[in-house]
């Protein structure tokens, strides 16, 4: 019996339980290692695809949906989702567009957009936190009367004309010296600053207690309306940034350019491990999970038709959702 | 807690009582209908020439988004949601008109809308049987699917073709007898009639109601949780279906690519309707009128010459204030 108990000890990491306690507390880990698999397949598959180009134009396209999977991945830790954000992200970018050829310029309409997405945030935020609004009707709401104001927008722009500023184009495309993409700029801090938002703020965790069981965080004493509003006006913040980037990558000012990346920005969030009935989750998985998205996207792409490109990009989603839940149901 | 002491005191209701405990549990649909009413006083002063053909058209422009809603709302009901209907629809549109294309003839037409109710079925059963056995949230599996429809839409047409058959095109168009009964109501009353009242009063019907409002005490009541959730993406599946044939029928083609708005209207309308998306309350007849309301919303700014773009706007506010209002009442009553 001694001897028996000793090999259970020593042979500890082949128990299932610790396996799945390690993908339960590091999600990095497997999302890392799926990241890299996916590399070493586009790599034996396509022999000359993977280089320090490839890496760049990946990164820079997974920065923006990292930015817009951060908007999802900081409601759905509260239990919420925030569907305005396509619309709103459009929005910023055509906005700014269309300050281009006016006194003020684009400054003058980055933060005429900035300010359009934060009370648009803002009414989002006090519907859901304070009238109790559900989140997903809430935004999508938002997301028609967004869309609507952008297109009257549009239309009595016809004449002005409109044009993604320089200035912009250059921080979207730009690659220093072919290799680091100039919108890691404006990545780097956000995703820093949401990180240390999550681990280290009471902000933070505020937003984890009110996801995770809401009646307990109240009787805390955390007045989650609050939390909310803040909540909301952020993501919406982001999904500006998000857009202007956007303009500047694709050099298109549209008021429906963002809308394709709304369900990819979910996907990423769930894949980087964020639960979306709130309480768990992180913003460090959100950006691995935008990676492998954009990865995954460019590859099928080359090897695969449109159609079955939707397919497999399905599949996939509902496959690490499966595993997540698999391993993280009970502990 | 009255009520039921005095339905064992006095065994036959009166017919006003009974009348009442009708309009106190539809309260939310026939606040709608009041609405809808003053909708159309408001459509009829800003629009002189507005008349009941006029409405007819409305009530035919509208049936694809209502059948989506209804769709929308037998899943919701049983508390889970579905992303993928609109995916669905141009599936299920596309094979149909494919399908026709191939097939020429006004018989075989018959046999092909079998066919495709049935896709619509295993369709369903597919997100069904993928909620019930990963137990991934409902809304995480069908955004997944939404992709999968997709591309299997694409993969049976490449561009929007295909033709439909007569009939299936006669049936949506067009009146009954005098100009004011348009087709398109009445087969849309039909369908939803013939699915959902015998559905609503068996028992699989009371376990969809029971699984919505509580997963746990329906299951330690004996309801067969996991056979309900899968049986409520199948019937969702089969009105997605009618959805997608009434979309070949009033356009004579298959369009491969899904119209995202058909997911968000049917969800908007849903909740419009009295359907609360956390499950268990409401029918289908609120969000059909609901979404009469959005689309005499959107009419009623053509005709005030409004830029046509304020009716999204509009349909936002009006989504989201019936919404505030009705969760201030909520509050009110049970701080009350």
């Amino acid at each position: 019996m001694t001897a028996a108990t000793g090999t259970v000890n020593e042979r500890a990491w082949l128990r299932p339980a610790a396996w799945r306690n390690l993908l339960r507390d590091y999600p990095l880990i497997p999302l890392t290692i799926l990241l890299v698999l996916l590399v070493i397949v586009i790599q034996i598959t396509q022999p000359g695809t993977v280089n320090a180009g490839w890496a760049a134009v990946n990164v820079r396209q997974a920065a923006v949906l990292a930015i817009l999977a951060g908007c999802q991945t900081l409601t759905m830790l509260t239990g919420g989702i925030d569907l305005s954000v396509a619309y709103v992200a459009s929005m910023s970018g055509f906005v700014t567009a269309t300050f281009v050829h006016q006194p003020g310029g684009w400054v003058l309409g980055i933060g005429v957009a900035l300010a359009a997405a934060a009370l648009a945030g803002l009414v989002n935020g006090i519907g859901i936190g304070v009238f109790r609004v559900h989140p997903l009707i809430m935004t999508l709401g938002m997301g028609l009367i967004v869309f609507g104001f952008s297109n009257v927008w549009q239309l009595q722009n016809v004449q002005t004309g409109t044009g993604v500023p320089s200035e912009l184009r250059t921080l979207g495309t730009g690659l220093a010296g072919d290799l680091v993409p100039y919108n890691l700029v404006v990545f780097v801090p956000i995703a820093i600053l949401l990180i240390l938002l999550l681990r280290r703020t009471g902000f933070g965790r505020m937003l984890y207690a009110v996801g995770d069981n809401p009646v307990a965080a109240r009787l805390s004493g955390v007045r989650s309306w609050q939390v909310v509003v803040l909540l909301y006006v952020i993501s919406a913040l982001l999904a500006a940034i998000a857009g202007l980037l956007q303009s500047g990558l694709s050099n298109i000012s549209s008021v429906t350019l963002v809308v394709p990346y709304l369900l990819p920005s979910v996907a990423a969030a769930v894949i980087g491990g964020t639960s979306i009935v709130g309480g768990r989750g992180g913003y460090a998985g959100t950006i691995v999970g935008a990676l492998i998205l954009t990865v995954l996207t460019g590859y099928l792409s080359i090897i695969l038709p449109e159609p079955w490109r939707e397919i497999v990009f399905g599949s996939i989603v509902v496959l690490v959702a499966a595993a997540y839940t698999r391993v993280t149901a009970e502990a | 807690m009255s009520a039921p002491a005095a339905s064992i005191g006095r065994p036959r209701a009166g017919v006003a009582d009974s009348l009442g405990t009708w309009a106190r549990n539809n309260a939310w649909t026939l606040g709608l209908l009041g609405f809808l009413v003053v909708l159309l006083l408001f459509t009829k002063y800003v629009n002189h020439n507005y008349s009941l053909v006029s409405l007819a058209n409305t009530a035919t422009a509208v049936v694809p988004l209502a059948l989506a809603a209804v769709a929308q709302a037998v899943v919701v009901i049983s508390g889970g949601i579905d992303l993928s209907i609109s995916s669905q629809m141009a599936l299920t549109s596309c094979v149909a008109a494919t399908m026709m294309a191939a097939y020429p003839g006004e018989v075989t037409a018959v046999a092909i809308v079998i066919g495709v109710l049935m896709l619509g079925m295993v369709l369903g059963a597919v997100n069904g049987a993928l909620v019930v056995m990963t137990r991934v949230p409902d809304i995480i599996v069908t955004l997944a699917t939404y992709f999968v429809w997709a591309g299997f839409a694409l993969l049976v047409r490449a561009a929007p073709g295909g033709s439909a058959a007569k009939w299936l095109k006669d049936l949506v168009v067009g009146s009954l007898g005098i100009d004011v009964v348009p087709k398109a109501a009445v087969v849309l009353v039909v369908i939803v009639a013939v699915i959902w009242i015998p559905l609503s009063r068996s028992r699989l019907g009371l376990s969809l109601y029971a699984v919505g409002s509580n997963r746990l005490a329906a299951f330690r009541s004996g309801v067969a949780v996991n056979r309900t959730k899968f049986m409520s993406y199948v019937i969702t599946g089969l009105l997605a279906a009618f959805a997608g044939l009434s979309l070949t029928a009033s356009t004579g083609i298959g369009t491969p690519v899904p119209e995202p708005t058909y997911v968000l209207i049917s969800i908007g309308a849903v909740v419009l309707g009295g359907v609360s998306l956390a499950g268990g309350t409401g029918g289908v007849f609120g969000p059909l009128v609901a979404v009469v309301v959005l689309q005499l919303i959107r009419d009623d700014m053509t005709f005030m010459q409004v830029d046509s773009n304020y009716g999204l706007v509009a349909q936002g506010f009006i989504l989201i204030g019936v919404l505030m209002a009705g969760s201030l009442i909520q509050m009110r009553r049970s701080r009350a």
